[in-house]
């Protein structure tokens, strides 16, 4: 039986709000033990489509299945197998945030003792054991947003919903909770996560669904995605404008490409496919005496994903192909 | 920074699962939601005020402002205890009951909310124990008006077992009405909304009693509402329970009417409750 394989299954998932299809047929299928990005800008359906799974709301068509179990039929037990973290922080703002983790503990059935040793297990790992006692409208967002990662683990639940878990975060507390992300898995969990960055879900998810209007646009690898929308662009400022013919010859001969002299001068941007030409294209810059203001490499962002996979861009202002963006960005969206 | 236990997470397929709840274990998460309530409350002691000063200050604001008028003296209050004591505690304790469904909006609006949904508890768990826990605070509200009753100079002839009788007596009912706020809450929109409905509907309900002034006293249209109206049927039981009084027919009413709240409204708010939990 491959169903007991998938920690999540979705077929054809709908949800409608009044007019709105928020949820338009969303086929998932994440096997158990990986992490599983959700991919999409705002209002693309993800908190929705994460709601149904978790049993939160009632889906109006499709079937969804956590481990096995029906999450209208078998409501209950996918909760006992699930932990959700919200968009928004789900913890009792008036309490503090031992208060939080002993109440969450008691209602999943922990004796007293149990669920107070649990919370302080829990406030430990996630670094809060200081800011046990103190009421949480002192505590900052990526505080708020640990405890309530550290409530949503009290079971041990096999999987994990993370709904944008780092949205609003600094790059730093970001990080941090990539960490955490990573030994969650590292101990057998299954995560699904929403998030609205690619770059994110390239750090962690094995699979990537690009859900956009309620659909699954796009799914695959992070690497099989990127490379539906392109190579990653090299971006070099020459301190000597005059040299940039020179520097345009260079990048051709090494990269096999033509590289863009962007129309502020003595900026140049090169499809990169290989990293590795990089330290090559440089040590004939050396050689030849070019010397660099400014040296970038720019990734295709979430922007170029939508555009190329949808059709449709979420900003206007970068997006297409490498080599010309600004031109074929254009073309590609009329 | 995290290190999260190592200890292994059991796979899904060795666990054992149940979907339904047990009323055990409805008992108990309904009682740790009582319990939450009661957290809450010590953390917000401003909760506390329509239980705790208010009691004090309706008590002495009205047995002084009727007395004089009512028995028809000069400011004196002793003969308009037996009558005012009761009747404050009615207003006060059933005015408490309103907080239950203002705080069931606040706390469905609230992101915890979602997750009291998603853990595999008794659905009810929420609503049964902010129920529980506001008892509580009928049992601090009923304390307090009584201690200030026996500071200004009431002596009921019931002594201690007829306060903790009529005590009981209104709590319970204080609890009867409360689902029907706690249903306002379930189905208003906003906290404030369902806060501005409930005053609508008690301040008729309180005022247009015996609780301050005689029935007697009223044009017949007014006393004949104040005649039927349940809270009067509570207060005169009180009152006759409090003077160690035959207690006749009165408490059997209100206890009636307790009943046929709680038949109607709890079936009501639960199921408006369940389809949004």
């Amino acid at each position: 039986m491959t169903s007991t394989e998938l920690a999540v299954e979705a077929e054809g998932l709908v949800k409608v709000f009044g007019s709105n299809r928020a949820v338009d047929g969303v086929d998932l299928r994440v096997a158990a033990g990986t992490v599983y990005g959700v991919l999409g800008p705002n209002g693309a359906g993800k908190t929705t489509t994460i709601s149904m799974l978790a049993t939160l709301l009632k889906p109006d068509g499709g079937v969804g299945r956590v481990f096995g179990h029906d999450v209208v039929k078998e409501a209950n037990i996918v909760r006992q197998l699930i932990g959700v973290t919200g968009q928004y922080a789900s913890v009792d703002e008036k309490l503090s945030a031992n208060e939080n983790l002993y109440i969450f503990g008691r209602l999943l059935g922990l004796s007293g003792k149990q669920a107070r040793a649990k919370g302080d297990e829990l406030l430990a790992a996630f670094g809060l054991t200081e800011a046990a006692k103190r009421p949480l409208a002192k505590f900052s967002g990526g505080m708020r947003r640990r405890l309530d990662l550290a409530a949503s683990l009290i079971a041990q639940p096999p999987l994990i919903f993370l709904d944008e878990p780092t949205t609003g975060l600094d790059p730093r507390t970001r990080g941090q909770m990539w960490d955490t992300i990573r030994s969650l898995v590292a101990t057998g969990s299954t995560v699904l996560l929403t998030t609205q960055y690619l770059d994110e879900a390239d750090q962690l998810a094995d699979r990537i669904a690009v859900i956009d209007t309620g659909k699954v646009v796009a799914e695959g690898t992070a690497d099989q995605l990127k490379a539906s929308v392109g190579t990653s662009s090299l971006i070099l400022r020459l301190a000597d404008r005059n040299e940039s013919g020179e520097a345009l010859r260079l990048i051709a001969e090494v990269f096999g490409v033509q590289g863009t002299p962007s129309p502020e001068a003595g900026r140049i941007t090169a499809p990169m496919s290989n990293p590795d030409a990089v330290t090559d294209l440089l040590i004939r810059f050396r050689e030849a005496g070019i010397r660099l203001d400014e040296f970038s490499v720019q990734k295709p962002t979430l922007d170029e994903v939508f555009l190329t996979i949808t059709g449709h861009g979420v900003s206007a202002d970068e997006a297409g192909d490498d080599s010309d963006f600004e031109d074929n960005a254009a073309e590609v969206r009329a | 920074m995290t290190t999260i236990s190592s200890t292994r997470i059991v796979p899904a397929s060795e666990r054992k699962l149940k979907n339904h709840t047990s009323v055990r274990q409805t008992f108990s998460n309904s009682l740790t939601m009582a319990y939450r309530g009661l957290v809450k409350f010590r953390r917000t002691p401003e909760q506390f005020f329509d239980v705790t000063l208010q009691p004090i200050l309706f008590t002495v604001m009205f047995t002084f402002l009727f007395g004089g008028a009512v028995t028809g003296t000069h400011g004196d209050i002793s003969g308009y205890l037996p009558t005012i004591i009761p009747g404050v505690l009615a207003q006060t304790v059933i005015t408490a009951s309103v907080v239950t469904g203002v705080q069931l909006r606040e706390d469905m609006d609230k992101g915890v909310f979602d997750r009291f949904r998603s853990l595999p508890i008794a659905r009810i768990a929420p609503l049964a124990g902010a129920l529980t826990a506001d008892t509580l605070r009928y049992a601090i509200a009923t304390t307090i008006t009584f201690l200030t009753g026996l500071v200004i100079g009431w002596r009921p002839e019931g002594g201690f077992l007829g306060l903790v009788l009529a005590g009981l007596l209104i709590i319970a009912v204080a609890w009867a009405i409360s689902w029907i706020f706690a249903f306002f809450g379930v189905i208003a929109r906003t906290a404030s909304s369902v806060q501005g409905i409930s005053f609508m509907v008690l301040f008729p309900l309180t005022f247009l009693s015996n609780a301050y002034v005689p029935t007697a006293t009223m044009p017949n249209w007014l006393r004949w509402f104040a005649d039927v109206n349940p809270v009067s049927h509570v207060i005169t039981a009180m009152r006759n329970i409090v003077a160690a009084q035959p207690v006749g027919a009165d408490v059997w009413w209100t206890l009636l009417g307790a009943a046929v709240l709680v038949l109607v409204f709890a079936p009501l708010t639960v199921r408006a409750y369940m389809r949004k939990a």
